[in-house]
């Protein structure tokens, strides 16, 4: 269980967001996530914003693949 | 005239009378149908290709279509990927009692708009009315009936290892605008379906002498995976390029956010076509260039093989394709 | 440097040679759903093999709870609300969808939110929302009676089949059952934050990755696995950095823990777990659909000779099933893991690897 999909907050109204999957877009709750703002990616799951996405999303973990790669050609 | 259908209309006596005077002849109008005969008397010699097709479509309106359309162009679409040239089409309306006469309307004039575009003509029809709850508003069957100009070659129905498989367009769009309608999913803007009739696609094809299509097929319910899943024989083997398959990206996203497989959703205005290597590139290049055949795209192959569909991804992994199975439902969990 | 996919790939071929055989367990629906839809399987070494663990909402339903769900689906005064995935579920030989054939007013919905607009749309009528899934979505379905109880509204109830990971995860890989390593549910830990997954390396000693859901993602959290078995390593490594953070989404977790509290549950496959499911706490108990309507004598009985319980426990693949892709398809499903497109069966039957 857990089918989430990351998508732009286009517009807030009320407790209600517009995100944007990339041309389609669909309303999610900000109940789980009341700091979000219009502009932020968000991970939606079963119509509730669940969590704010790091912006700089893929760094991170290409950090640790390269810490691991590190290890693995050492 | 009464605003809604009663058990009247389907009487044969005046109320019917009405009905094919004000409402289907004007829509329909030409030299077959106006006669008003027991039966249609067409000219023709040589082979015809006849098919049938029932429609129960709920909700009958959605973005992009609507019964009446679908009506027309999937009998259309089955002619013509059968290598014919459709003429001529029935419409046979089973209407539940209450129905709004000015929807009949709009689902009557839209079958009409689309017969023209595709070039046929409604030469013959039948009206039912069923009570109240013994039809979902209305049910169509449309029967239609393609000729074969001098000089066509008939597609054999079979891939051939070697062929290259192309789509003629953007898919799922269909079968994600009705679920998106039906389910009341609420994706903004609505997702339009991309139900058309492409008999001008096929005879732009036809226009080239030198082109050679093995089989061409309209991928409806089941969507590109059953076409695929059908065609394949147990000398074949279908790969698919994962990448290359077009597709809208409100459509890709409506998919990824119900857990879908485009592959498996449902199309009424692509054609699948399984061409020998030599022709693909002509074959896409000509189908680009028609209205309905912008996207058109090579998607895969055939190979020899032991009868499986399967999928590459461009960092080559594999996976098999099967044919779907029941009424696809939207998951979120 | 930037690394891509091939060359993830590339380096747990690399490592693999380094084992005789390493059985990597996912205990995430959409993981095994994803893992088969990208052909995972089919790039990896032979000797590194993913193994489906009770990750699946629908799959890990108990027969009784099912069976719950068609009693209270089949009365006259209810519009009953639920996630596809639950629609074709066997009960005897009835099914939630075979109920709305036959006429029963059954709603898929996207959202429990979505029920209670049609309990406010059908104020005459009886709206029941069938709760089901782990950590990620109990958060949703405590909103859902957190504003129905703020609004006052009577007309809805939930069947809460609620569940939460870790003690099924501990009841499972206790005695290890021949698993070297996990990859975590990433939605799951997006709510209860990494931390919460540290009793697999304490506890379980095994080593642990929490994996996101594309490709690379997945792929990149097997690669972490495979070289913390290699360097003899047991941790938990949060291979989805840009979503799970250490604590999670407190938000939701103080939302769960007003709403609901922990209950023994019974999961398919496994048993009762204690601790393992979620109540309604008192406050609340008023919404329970369970208590709320009158229940007719469940069937509880698996189908015979479906292998689903021991496939849902990692002891069995789907080909090992004798009923598997001949008398058990999607279509005509004899256990949950052919039912629910994120089963280990249903994802085996669509995407079997070449």
């Amino acid at each position: 269980m857990c089918l989430a999909i990351p998508g732009t907050i286009k517009k807030i109204d009320g407790m209600e967001a517009y995100v944007d999957y990339g041309g389609v877009s669909k309303c999610a709750s900000i109940r789980l996530a009341e700091n979000a703002k219009v502009g932020d990616i968000v991970l939606v799951h079963a119509g509730f914003i669940i969590q704010i996405l790091d912006k700089e999303d893929g760094k991170e973990l290409q950090k640790l693949v390269e810490e691991t790669m590190g290890i693995v050609y050492r | 005239m009464e605003h809604k259908i009663t058990m009247s209309h389907g009487s044969g006596g005046e109320k019917y009378r009405e009905l094919v005077q004000e409402i289907f002849l004007p829509a329909y109008c030409n030299e077959y149908l106006s006669p008003l005969t027991d039966s249609a008397i067409l000219a023709g010699e040589g082979k015809i290709a006849m098919t049938t097709d029932s429609y129960v479509v709920k909700p009958l309106f959605f973005p992009g279509g609507n019964i009446g359309n679908m009506s027309v162009s999937g009998t259309v679409n089955d002619l013509a990927v059968s290598g014919a040239l459709p003429k001529y089409i029935s419409v046979g309306m089973i209407i539940e009692a209450g129905l709004e006469i000015k929807v009949l309307k709009r689902i009557v004039d839209s079958i009409a708009d689309t017969a023209k575009k595709a070039g046929v003509k409604i030469v013959t029809g039948d009206t039912k009315v069923v009570e109240s709850k013994s039809a979902d508003g209305i049910f169509i069957n449309t029967a239609g009936v393609g000729v074969f100009p001098s000089g066509r070659k008939i597609p054999s129905q079979k891939i051939k290892a070697g062929d290259k498989i192309i789509v003629s367009g953007c898919i799922a769009s269909h079968g994600m605008a009705v679920m998106n309608a039906r389910n009341n999913l609420g994706f903004l803007p609505p997702i339009e379906s991309d139900a058309a009739p492409l008999g001008n696609l096929v005879s732009a094809i036809f226009k080239h002498d030198d082109y050679i299509v093995h089989a061409m097929r309209d991928p409806t319910r089941g969507g590109v995976a059953a076409t695929l899943c059908e065609w394949v024989t147990s000398g074949t083997d279908i790969v698919i390029y994962q990448k290359s398959i077009p597709i809208r990206s409100d459509v890709s996203a409506a998919c990824r956010l119900l857990g879908l497989d485009p592959l498996h959703i449902a199309n009424e205005g692509v054609i699948l076509f399984s061409v020998p290597e030599n022709c693909a590139n002509d074959v896409l290049s000509v189908l680009r260039k028609e209205e309905y055949g912008k996207y058109s795209a090579i998607i895969g192959e055939v190979r020899e093989g032991s009868g499986t569909v399967s999928a590459i991804t461009d960092f080559g992994s594999k996976t098999r394709i099967m044919m779907p199975k029941g009424e696809i439902l939207p998951r979120i969990c | 440097m930037k690394y891509n996919i091939k060359d993830i790939i590339e380096a747990i071929k690399r490592l693999a040679d380094n084992f005789d055989k390493i059985n990597i367990m996912e205990v995430c629906g959409t993981h095994t759903a994803n893992i088969q839809k990208y052909g995972i399987p089919s790039i990896l070494p032979d000797n590194i093999r993913l193994i489906s663990g009770p990750g699946c909402p629908v799959c890990v339903t108990s027969q009784e709870d099912i069976s719950r769900a068609v009693s209270i689906a089949d009365k006259d005064d209810v519009i009953f609300t639920c996630f596809g995935d639950m629609m074709r579920v066997p009960c005897g030989n009835k099914s939630l969808y075979s109920l709305r054939e036959g006429g029963s007013d059954i709603r898929i919905v996207t959202s429990p939110m979505d029920a209670l607009q049609i309990s406010l749309e059908n104020p005459q009528k009886q709206v029941v929302y069938f709760g089901i899934g782990f950590e990620t979505t109990a958060p949703h379905t405590a909103a859902l009676i957190e504003e129905a109880y703020k609004q006052n509204i009577k007309n809805i109830s939930v069947l809460n089949s609620h569940k939460t990971m870790p003690p099924a995860i501990t009841s499972l890989l206790k005695n290890k059952c021949g698993i070297d390593a996990l990859l975590c549910p990433g939605h799951v830990a997006v709510i209860t934050g990494s931390d919460a997954f540290s009793f697999i390396p304490e506890k379980l000693k095994l080593p642990a990755a929490i994996a996101g859901f594309e490709a690379y993602e997945i792929l990149a959290a097997i690669l972490s696995l495979l070289s913390m078995l290699k360097g003899n390593i047991t941790e938990c490594i949060n291979m989805y950095p840009g979503a799970v953070t250490k604590t999670g989404n407190q938000t939701a977790l103080k939302l769960i823990n007003s709403v609901m509290e922990p209950c023994d549950a019974v999961w398919r496959g496994l048993g009762n777990i204690p601790n393992s499911g979620l109540k309604f706490r008192y406050k609340y108990a008023a919404f329970d659909a369970s208590k709320r309507f009158k229940i007719t004598k469940s069937i509880s009985e698996e189908p015979n000779g479906c292998l689903c319980s021991q496939i849902l426990r990692g002891e069995n693949l789907p080909f090992d099933c004798k009923h598997f892709s001949i008398n058990c398809t999607p279509d005509n499903p004899l256990g949950p893991c052919m039912v629910s497109s994120e089963g280990s069966c249903s994802a085996y039957y669509r995407y079997k690897t070449v």
